[in-house]
């Protein structure tokens, strides 16, 4: 084998290991992601709720006390610095793959959350909910792909 | 015991806090484009910042929605905020609208109808 086949070959596989790393750097993103999103929902409801659009623009103690809630409550807080840390794993991800490759391991993170949900908020799923995430995953998958 | 029902209210706070985290998408994108390399000239870029404030504002709508009614109700919502990440993308970036993002579009806007008539 000449000097540079074997570079070529070196340099696609280092290319197969870094795209393999990027999958799986989304899939954690995933599960940290779907993770985050029960912190949130649970801070949330710890806040207050029957809150309306109209009553969050009108009133800035309500806007504020949600704004603010990021720091002040446990919850939120750890839910959304689970965000920072997929912000870094996702950069981490875009450099051995594109981005439009990822889509379909982005949109696992539909199906964890109604897992979750079913299993720590105690929410149902019925058959129109659940072909309707079903859609939304696949409609995700599809909008990343060329063409 | 737990809600069973979603109000219209919480959808329409996710749906604003996903039109928000579009713009935020947007101005990331910028950030990029304008990134040197140097974590000092990370912190004074003003597209990023910009970005991560859209972010922020965002979360506000979003806690709000999600404070009460159902996750699997609320949570799949956000996906609509893909249909202005495409036309953003059209304007401000001239990706062209493809095949691909018409379909899965319309998959999502499909889901999500199925998912609000079985909120109903």
């Amino acid at each position: 084998m000449s000097s540079t086949t074997v570079l070529e070959a070196n340099s696609l596989i280092a290319s197969k290991a870094a795209a393999r790393r990027s999958f799986v750097l989304m899939f954690f993103c995933t599960l940290i992601g779907a993770a985050a999103q029960m912190l949130i929902k649970q801070g949330s409801a710890q806040l207050g709720t029957h809150v309306t659009l109209g009553q969050l623009l009108q009133s800035p103690a309500v806007f504020f006390r949600f704004a603010l809630g990021m720091v002040t409550n446990v919850k939120l807080f750890f839910g959304y610095s689970c965000y920072a840390i997929n912000v870094l794993l996702i950069a981490m991800a875009l450099k051995g793959r594109e981005l439009s490759r990822l889509y379909p391991i982005i949109a696992l993170t539909y199906v964890w959350v109604t897992f979750l949900s079913l299993a720590l908020l105690g929410e149902h799923l019925n058959f129109f909910k659940a072909i309707g995430i079903a859609f939304i995953v696949g409609g995700v998958s599809v909008l990343g792909m060329k063409k | 015991m737990h809600a069973t029902h979603t109000p219209l209210s919480s959808i329409i706070l996710v749906l604003v806090g996903s039109f928000f985290g579009s713009f935020g998408a947007v101005f990331l994108k910028l950030g990029a484009e304008h990134m040197k390399g140097q974590l000092a000239r990370l912190l004074t870029n003003y597209w990023l910042a910009t970005g991560v404030a859209f972010y922020l504002l965002s979360s506000v709508f979003y806690m709000a929605g999600v404070s009460q009614g159902q996750l699997t109700v609320l949570y799949p919502m956000v996906s609509l905020g893909y249909i202005w990440a495409v036309l953003w993308a059209r304007i401000f970036f001239k990706e062209p609208f493809t095949m691909a993002k018409i379909g899965g579009l319309a998959m999502i806007i499909f889901g999500v109808s199925l998912i609000n008539f079985g909120n109903a």
